[in-house]
């Protein structure tokens, strides 16, 4: 009969349609913004930075320069510092005098954060950034990208948790080490005293006074 | 609105002259889009219609042109890696697979099993939602206006959702790496997937009884546009069009990429390659990868994902140029770069399915009437962010 399969389509539609009274399958749309999906767990919108405590001070960047090279659409803008401050292992490092990014060219790909080798640049999840300022209300300085540790364990608790170990092992491998170089440096320095002792009470006359040795640095 | 000049003598044109010697019409030349929910994003057609019938046809693109390739000359091999989500964005995980296997060739990289299993659900996943929101856009260009598209872009939610709770993002993934793949699954996403999949079949019923006996779809149809082996053949065309048409070239069997020969399927075929053929492959395409997502959802075993030799930063394969491809859900989707052992291509290029597709449009679409020009062009499953690159 022509038509009959028509008829059999608009089946379908009543039992849809019905359907999304009663079942949630069958009617999937949520009235945002009163009403929001929670977030998937490995969602990623535009960067920021992570910081230790302070957030001038305790930002982790190193300035790098990294992400600036392989951000594909080039959206981020760093000048390196002319000073330099302690990293969380205790090393001089440059920080980022200025670092930017541009949220309306940035596309959310996540290289940056791939590519970054000190944990400090990581993937934030807010997505309402709209502004009427279409130049500097989408420039994110580094004030504005600036986040906690603490917001970064909130936003992605198993991540985070891998970086923060990451680090620590990275800085106890450094604190090892610098305490190696510091007995190390001990171990010569006595070697030197104890040879400079040595020839002087082989040669007691007319030789030059061993030079007092300089102290170890302290170890951080 | 102007006439034109005297078209091509396949057809037998008008306008004719009445008894008495008075002309009776001109030709009308109408331009399509480039700005029509119809032309599936930014492409015009210049059609020269004679009453109805379409006696010319001359697709015009590029408005969507911004420069894929030069871009991927000029930076790294990683992150050319986003920009490839973005040429078919319905397809992200298959571009990016293509991508990956052309650069793991050049570098020797070999991928972990599991990585590989997962490559295959992300693809065969991929091929569901792009077909499914394929056939609600061809069905709405016939007319049937919202209801087929809202209930294929349901489900199409459902594996976007998977993607984006283990990638990060619905549409654009960036998921797959040099020697792997970025994120391993766990458990309780792979409950979820093959959730999905189960469900899937019952989707599909609900869909074709829905939809494929329709007698205003099948008089839509059945008999338009038919395209020839020999055509199909000459004009390179690959994906679902050619196996419409009767040809059995499916680069799953073919190449045999990835680990696609360890999986039972079979390729359908069409008979004449007309819109009802290429709308029915479709359907029996999703059978038949609901049947690969299973054996691969049943066969995946725990293990690295990751080839430890493929690294992130510095990655400078060695010089030589290679040609990678994989059947993307709309073709042959290939890679062609040359390495001058450089971070990044010497020359990069890419053989896009729809691009190619596109080409016979206008032998498809003259002598048919300008209403089927839509659902032909429809029936080609392009992107335009493929097509203008």
């Amino acid at each position: 009969m022509l038509g009959e399969q028509i008829i059999k389509g608009m089946a379908v539609t009543a039992k849809n349609f019905f359907g999304s009274y009663v079942s949630k399958d069958r009617l999937t749309t949520v009235q945002y913004p009163e009403e929001r999906l929670p977030q998937k767990y490995h969602t990623r919108q535009f960067p920021m930075l992570v910081f230790d405590g302070d957030p001038e001070k305790g930002l982790r960047c190193v300035a790098c320069t990294i992400c600036e090279k392989e951000c594909p659409p080039k959206c981020i803008y760093i000048v390196k510092s002319k000073d330099k401050k302690p990293d969380y292992k205790g090393q001089p490092q440059l920080y980022p005098a200025v670092f930017d990014i541009d949220i309306s060219v940035c596309m959310s790909c996540q290289i940056c954060v791939e590519v970054c080798p000190f944990e400090s640049i990581k993937m934030n999840t807010e997505f309402e950034l709209s502004t009427d300022d279409r130049f500097e209300g989408l420039l994110f300085h580094k004030e504005q990208l600036a986040k906690s540790n603490e917001f970064y364990h909130q936003l992605h608790p198993d991540d985070a948790k891998d970086s923060d170990a990451v680090l620590a092992a990275e800085k106890a491998k450094a604190e090892a080490k610098a305490k190696a170089a510091a007995e190390a440096k001990i171990k010569a320095e006595a070697e030197a005293k104890a040879k400079a002792a040595a020839v002087a009470a082989a040669a007691p006359v007319g030789a030059p006074p061993a030079n007092p040795p300089t102290p170890p640095p302290a170890a951080k | 609105m102007s006439t034109t000049t005297f078209p091509s003598d396949k057809f037998e044109v008008r306008p004719k002259l009445d008894a008495q010697g008075v002309e009776l019409g001109q030709l009308l030349e109408v331009s399509m889009g480039p700005h029509h929910p119809s032309t599936h994003g930014v492409f015009r057609m210049d059609v020269t219609l004679d009453g109805e019938t379409v006696v010319k046809l001359k697709p015009v693109f590029g408005y969507l042109h911004r420069n894929h390739e030069k871009i991927g000359e000029n930076i790294s091999y990683l992150a050319t890696m986003p920009y490839t989500d973005r040429l078919d964005y319905f397809c992200s995980m298959t571009n990016n697979w293509a991508y990956a296997l052309t650069i793991e060739k050049l570098a020797g990289l070999q991928v972990p099993e599991r990585a590989e299993y997962i490559r295959v659900i992300m693809a065969e996943l991929t091929r569901l939602q792009n077909h499914t929101s394929l056939i609600g856009f061809f069905v709405q260009d016939m007319g049937a206006l919202g209801t087929p598209m809202m209930y294929a872009f349901r489900e199409r939610e459902k594996i976007l959702d998977l993607f984006e709770s283990v990638s990060g993002a619905r549409m654009m993934c960036n998921y797959m790496r040099f020697g792997g793949v970025r994120v391993d699954v766990d458990d309780e996403w792979l409950a979820q997937a093959k959730k999905v999949v189960g469900d899937y079949g019952k989707f599909l019923d609900e869909f074709g009884a829905f939809l494929s006996g329709n007698e205003i779809l099948l008089a839509r149809t059945q008999g338009v546009a038919p395209l020839s082996k020999e055509l199909a053949i000459n004009a390179s065309i690959t994906g679902p069009m050619l196996r419409a048409a009767g040809v059995n070239y499916d680069l799953r069997k073919v190449d045999k990429y990835g680990i696609y020969s360890r999986f039972d399927f079979k390729v359908p075929l069409g008979e004449t390659g007309d819109l009802y053929d290429r709308y029915m492959i479709r359907v029996l395409e999703m059978r038949e990868s609901i049947k690969i997502l299973n054996q691969a959802l049943a066969g995946i075993s725990a293990g690295p994902i990751m080839d430890p030799k493929a690294k992130l930063r510095g990655f400078r394969p060695k010089a030589g140029e290679v040609y990678g491809r994989i059947e993307s859900p709309k073709g042959e989707l290939g890679f062609y770069v040359i390495s001058d052992g450089g971070p990044n291509p010497y020359r990069y290029r890419i053989r896009p399915p729809s691009y190619i597709n596109l080409t016979i449009l206008e032998d498809m679409c003259l002598g048919n009437k300008v209403a089927d020009v839509i659902v032909i062009l429809g029936s080609v499953d392009i992107v335009l962010g493929e097509v203008d690159r």
